[in-house]
Parts: structure tokens; sequence; C-alpha cells
């Protein structure tokens, strides 16, 4: 066990002894998200940088505090990105949180989630211990996918001490096309280019404007902008669109009215709510700016076969949407077999009970 | 048993007579056999809830069972115990094109699902070798991978959703039509538990669109570690390959006997690299393939110039294992992962063991992704051959952990790599595993003794994770 670990779990083992509460802690910047955090701060930055990295494995390794913006960058030396492009929500992000946290951004459609990147972790889990589970390999079936189940599950199970991660080639090239045309027919529009072999990586409607982004090589652009029609851009102009809407810097996600983040299946028609939406995933992923009560706005959601998370606002009546009995029975024992005194970033994801 | 089962089955679904048994003695790995004591075939979701009711009720430990086709004895049955198996649960329920999903009932094959949705120009991306035969909820419970794994994922990249229940019947679904749903993922966690912690009813797949074309290239090289190295700086020139996958001289040498794939046999190693998307999609990268391949030192490179060329290239693969059947009684197959830069050095240690247990070993390797099928050739009548395979395997096993990889890269651990598993994890981390079960399963009735080795296993087996200079558990007893 190196010193970081050594530490953590010094750190936990004597918190869990004494029932203290800890909230573990990157670089704070997704403290809006979830229930609200509670305990005493175990600062996790100390354990930093990167292990190994291999391009031609399309594998890293890194350390829980090392800075998103690191990673990536190294990432981008050797022309290689996290597909899933992770919103940093910050400049002090870190690779723990953002794994913690299982957020993807604009390329989540086409590329796949977060947790589907991560290979392997090592965690200090709530009793002290130092666990690993997957690897650095591309395929591995032995054993529980206890990886994947750490990603998303905010801190309550463990301190991500080390993750890997699968890397992908950056697309050789990308350009943006823009077309006008309202909610229920950019729905439409989206899943059926989604039903084609097209090289869409990211699309996002608000106002009446549909923005869709192609990745690849230059000859297959052509052929879909050709094909898809609008108006074409690329360059810097179009990289900041994207990056407004993956970091939530863009216009639509300031305002008073609470933020509320919509997964539903995908051809779902417009949703009903006052207020205003934007859509990415190819229709899977719909934010609402809504005044509209937290019953009706996730009872929108759950009666298409979605559900509704409160991204940023009052969370004192609760974030995610409730469990079934069942599901819920699972998430207190899956909880009790990392966390059994139930110290690790307390009603983060659920009230404990 | 039988008179609690015939309750609420008919009786052609309760098989108890040992002629009727012994055809589910085993499944893919045939080299590990038991008769079950009955064998249960509901067709209906309220059946297979009864069954494991009842199961539950009298304590009886139940194997869930696909088509049979599982390579590491996942479905291998209990002398005391109830197999159930899902073969009757056929029914596609429901294609959305739109939506681009498929709802399928467990038993219907991997094959199936694409054939079905085929005239939407979608179709279901993993592909096993044993694709025509292999089902989805088998596919499911092993985390099944295949030859495009690199660039379209697993089983776990491409399902969205699980429904079935657990061992005392109770109903359960991890995922839905939508990308993610709140709190822990609990369906990655299923996905590959190998039939511990859930009997599976009804999945929900992602479609795919077909991509417009295909090519593939087929390249040779006259020393195995620089086909690796091309592996390595195809992936480095920024290039994802829809499959890439290596062959050894002598699996080469079999499969062209057997398919007549034209492929070069006087290649030490030859590369099948392919490119899949649009039209200029693929001639752009093919061009920049090749490019990289030549700069690497292949000795002769052809590409497939239309689909029945490119077919024919990738019969002599899919064809692999069996064309070992032609050359050998039986075959071995093994499914360790390595880091690909260590490629040649487990290479080279597989030639040493096949001297050392005087048996050959072909290889044939998912390139791409770095996992590797050494089939080891033997004959099973020969009692010693068939001990010295399982030395062989366990060793190569052995040595994929050494280099930093895994035991296994998509069969599953079964009772096959049971033994390896107290290798590859500490006994801390087995722990997790078997109280994860619990939580699922407090009884331990559901497909025990598989994919988890108990700790007095690990004990007994000898050879221990040691971490940091310090055996693991060592409270235990040696034997």
């Amino acid at each position: 066990m190196d010193a970081a670990s050594a530490s953590f779990g010094g750190r936990i083992r004597a918190a869990a002894e004494a029932g203290t509460p800890l909230r573990l802690r990157g670089g704070g910047t997704k403290d809006f998200y979830g229930g609200e955090p509670d305990g005493e701060i175990l600062d996790t930055r100390a354990c930093a940088g990167i292990v190994s990295y291999e391009p031609s494995e399309l594998v890293v390794s890194a350390r829980c505090g090392t800075p998103l913006a690191e990673l990536e960058s190294a990432l981008r030396a050797n022309g290689q990105m996290l597909a899933f492009e992770p919103p940093h929500f910050g400049a002090g992000a870190t690779l723990g949180g953002c794994i913690a946290a299982g957020l993807s951004g604009p390329r989540r459609a086409a590329a796949g989630a977060l947790r589907d990147f991560v290979l392997g972790v090592r965690i200090v889990d709530g009793r002290g211990r130092l666990l690993s589970f997957g690897g650095r390999v591309m395929k591995n079936v032995a054993g529980y996918d206890v990886s994947r189940l750490l990603a998303g599950s905010l801190g309550t199970l463990g301190v991500l001490v080390e993750v890997s991660l699968k890397v992908l080639p950056r697309p050789v090239s990308e350009c943006t096309l823009q077309l006008e045309m309202p909610q229920s027919r950019a729905i439409e529009a989206m899943n059926r280019w989604a039903g084609l072999p097209l090289p869409v990586s990211a699309t996002a409607w608000q106002d009446g404007v549909l923005l869709v982004r192609l990745s690849g090589a230059p000859s297959a652009l052509l052929e879909t902008a050709k094909r898809l029609g609008g108006e074409r851009t690329e360059g810097a102009g179009m990289e900041q669109f994207w990056e407004g809407i993956r970091e939530q810097t863009d216009g639509f996600f300031s305002g008073a009215d609470p933020l509320w983040r919509l997964s539903v299946p995908p051809a779902v028609p417009p949703l009903e709510l006052p207020g205003v939406q934007l859509i990415e995933w190819s229709g899977a992923l719909r934010w609402a700016r809504t005044s509209a009560p937290a019953t009706a706005v996730r009872a929108a959601a759950h009666e298409v076969g979605g559900h509704a998370t409160l991204f940023r606002g009052d969370r004192s009546a609760g974030v995610f949407s409730t469990l079934s009995p069942a599901l819920a029975r699972l998430h207190r024992e899956l909880k009790a077999v990392f966390d059994p005194a139930g110290i690790l970033n307390r009603g983060r994801l659920y009230a404990e009970t | 048993m039988v008179a609690a089962l015939r309750d609420f089955l008919p009786e052609p679904s309760v098989l108890w007579h040992e002629e009727e048994t012994r055809p589910y003695e085993c499944d893919g790995l045939t080299a590990y056999r038991h008769v079950p004591m009955v064998v249960a075939l509901p067709d209906t979701e309220q059946q297979v809830q009864r069954v494991l009711q009842t199961c539950h009720a009298m304590n009886v430990p139940v194997v869930p069972r696909g088509a049979g086709t599982g390579l590491s004895g996942g479905a291998l049955p209990l002398g005391d115990g109830v197999l159930l198996s899902m073969a009757k649960f056929m029914r596609v329920v429901r294609i959305d094109p739109v939506a681009r999903v498929a709802v399928v009932q467990p038993g219907v094959r991997n094959a199936a699902i694409s054939d079905v949705v085929a005239p939407f120009g979608l179709y279901y991306a993993p592909d096993p070798s044993s694709q025509i035969a292999c089902s989805i909820g088998g596919n499911v419970a092993e985390n099944s991978g295949g030859v495009h794994c690199l660039k379209y994922g697993l089983t776990v990249h491409n399902v969205l959703r699980v429904r079935g229940y657990t061992i005392d019947g109770a109903p359960i679904e991890f995922g839905s039509e939508a990308l993610d749903t709140p709190g822990y993922d609990l369906l990655a966690l299923v996905i590959g538990s190998e039939g511990l912690l859930a009997v599976i009813t009804e999945v929900t797949v992602k479609l795919l669109p077909k991509p417009q074309c295909a090519r593939v290239i087929m390249a040779s090289f006259d020393d195995v570690e620089k086909a690796g190295n091309a592996v390595a700086a195809v992936i480095a020139a920024g290039i994802l390959p829809a499959g890439l996958e290596m062959m050894d001289k002598p699996a080469t040498r079999a499969v062209e006997e057997f398919v007549h794939a034209g492929y070069d046999l006087e290649a030490v190693a030859i590369l099948l690299c392919e490119s899949d998307g649009s039209p200029e999609e693929v001639e752009d990268e093919i061009a920049r393939m090749k490019a990289v391949l030549e700069a690497s030192g292949a000795t002769r490179l052809s590409v497939s110039r239309d689909e029945a060329d490119r077919l024919r290239f990738w019969s002599g693969r899919k064809a692999a294992f069996g064309a070992m059947g032609r050359i050998s009684p039986d075959y071995y197959c093994m499914d360790g992962t390595i880091p690909r830069k260590r490629l040649g050095e487990v290479l080279t240690f597989i030639a040493q063991m096949e001297k050392k247990y005087g048996l050959r070993c072909p290889n044939v390797f998912h390139a791409g992704d770095g996992n590797l099928h050494p089939l080891i050739l033997f004959d099973a009548n020969d009692r010693g051959e068939l001990e010295r395979t399982e030395q062989f395997a366990a060793e190569v096993l052995e040595k994929c952990i050494e280099v930093g990889g895994t035991i296994t890269g998509e069969h599953g651990v079964g009772v096959e790599k049971i033994d390896q598993m107290c290798v590859q994890f500490g006994s801390e981390e087995l722990e997790v595993f078997h109280a994860l079960k619990r939580a699922f399963d407090p009884k331990g009735l559901l497909n025990p003794g598989k994919a988890v080795p108990a700790l007095s296993r690990c004990a007994e087996f000898g050879r221990m994770h040691v971490r940091g200079g310090k055996l693991s558990h060592p409270e235990l007893p040696r034997f």
C-alpha cells in the first residue's frame, strides 16, 4: 500500500471506529451535485499523478487527485481523448470526482458513457481496506464488475485511489451543422439519423435550432453534410459552443429556475413542462429549466420510462428519483458491504435509513 | 423435488430420468460433467418464479442454463440441484427501430437478433464466435465479447435493461430504455455475474446502424513480435479498426487446410485488420492502415475487393476452433487478456510450455484488445494428456496475471478458472465478491461453486495471491 492509500486507510478506519462522517472531496467542483455534502472533509488531491499511460494500448491509469485538465492534456498530446467528454464544472476538477459523479458529456450517445470506459479501480473502502478490481486491459470478465459499480456511486462506497480508463483516438476532423426546426421535428430527426450509419458524434437542440456535430474522415463529413443539409461551421467557435454545453456555461444553463436533468428513452415526444428545455444525446437527455414542482417533473420523466434528477436548485427535498423497494434494499446492502459504518459521503446519493 | 415442480409445470417440462437429464451434463466445456438431479424447462416468467420459490423454500441449488455453449463450465449442473433451462424463452418481444432497441427473451440466439432487425438496417454488435448458437441470456451472464469489441464493446456496452428474478422469486429490473438509471449501476454488476445473482427473463439490447460497408486487410509477418508491433502502430496512428485479429503459423495452417481462406502459409503470423463505415471513410482508413502495416514490416498485404472476399478472409478466423477439431481429438481453449506490448513475451512463454508439456498450442488472438486464445491440442482419452493440458493452461493463465493481464477476457471463470481467481484476487476482494453475492442470494443457492472461489478452496489450492510480500489469508490452514 503506498503512502496516499495508507493515509486514506488510516483516516477512514479511525472515522469508522468513531462513527465520524467523512466527506470525500477533490476540487469541490461538483459540490452542487447530489445530496447535500455532510461530514469532515477528506481531501483527495494529494494522491495525484498519472501512473501509467501507453497510447498504443489505449489505456491510462491515474490517481484520484489528478486534475482532469492535466489528464486530458496528456491524452491530447498523444492525439487521444476521454471519449465520454466528462464535464469539469470548474478548473479544479479531479479524476476521482469525475468518476464518482459518473457524468458524461455531449459525445455520450455516440461513444458511450463514462462507466463504459472504466477498466479498473483501486479503492479504499469504508473499512479502510485497499481493494483492487478490474485491471488495465480492455477485456476482463474475472469477478463481478465492481469497477463499473463504483462509477457514479458518488463516493458512497469508497475512495477511488486509482482508476484505469480506456481512451480513444481523437477524430481526424469535426464540423457542426446548424438546422432550424421545432422540438418535435428535431427529436424525430436526431433519432432517424442515429439509426443510420452517419458520423454524428453529438446533438443539441434548443430554441428552434438543432446543432449536429460530425466526427470522422473529412470525406465522410463532406458526404454527410450534403445529405443532412443546414449551415456548416467548424473551428474554434463551434468548439466553444460544445464546450458551453458540456460545461454548462451556455446561456441556457443560467437563470433563476431549478435545472432538471431528465434521462428518457430517446424517441419520446417533447415533454410538456413549463420553462425552457435543451435536448442532447439524440433525444435521450432533456435538460429543463422549470419552475414546475418536483413531483410534476419526476412524473413527466417516469411516465415515459425515464427518471429525473434535480441538477441545480434547492436540494432539500431530494435530488434523485426514488428507487423501487427491491432496488432500494440492494442499495442498502451494497452500501453495507463497502461501508458498514455508513460514514462515507452520507446522504450524497440517497438518505441513509 | 420432481413432485414439487410437477405441481405447476407440465410433465414434459420436468426431466429427471437419467436418459433425459444426461444431455444436460455439461456445457461447451465438455471436460467437466455432472448429471443434474432434475431439469426444469419453464416457458413463462411465472413458472420461472415458481421454480425459484420452490427451490428457495426447499434449499435446493439452481443452475441456470441458456444454449449451453459457454466455455468455462458456467452451466455445469449440480448432482443435488435443479438445472433451470431457459431454452423455451425464444420470443422477440418488441423491436423499436426508431429508438433502436429490441426487447428479447433470454433464449433468443445472438445472431437471430441481428437477423430479425436487419430489415431496419440495424444489428446487435457483440458477435461471439458461437453467435449462431449462443443465446442472449448466456451472453448477459458471461458478458460475452467477439471480434469487434475494440470498436463496439462487449455485452455490457450493448445492453440497456435486464429483467429477471432473484433466487427467492422476487422480480427485479436493472437499467431501463433511457441511457442511465438513478443510483448504483447494478446493471453493470449483473452483466457478467455468471448466473450467480439473478435469473434473467428479458433483455433490452441496443441496436446499431449497420455500417454501409467493410473491408479487411490481410497482412503477413515473418515474426510474431513484428506483427504485435504493427498492431500497436495501427492504434498509435489514431486508427480504431472494427476488427483486428492475429493468428500464428500453426493456427493458420490448421484452418487453411479446412476452409481454404487463401492464407499465406509462409507467414509466421497474419493479421486481419478491418475498417467499416461509409465507402469514403473505409477507403480513407484502409489506405492509412496499409501504410502503417507496410512500415511495420508486413511481408505481404491483400485487401478484400468485395464482400465475398471479406467473408473468405474472415472464414478462417471464425472457423479456427472447428479446424482444431480436425487436427486433434480434443482442444482446450484459453481466454487470457494481456497488455498488447507483452505479446512477444507471452507467446515465447507458451512455446516453452509446449516443449515442457509435450503438447501443441496454436494461437488465435483478438489482437486489438489483447485477448489471447491459445488452443492446447490434446487427446482426452489419454488421462495423462488431459492433466498435462490443465497444468499447461494454468501456467499460461498465471503468466497472463504476471504481465498485468487477466485470466478471462470473455469466456468467464465458471468452474474452469476458479483456482486462478485465487491468484488474480486477494482474499479481501474475494470476500467482497462473496458479500455482494449474499446481498442478492443470502442462502447461496444460485449457481453455487462457480465464478468466485471459497477462501478455503484458495488455501487448499496453495498458490496464493501474494501482495506486498504478505500472503493472503494466513489464518487458513495449508494442505
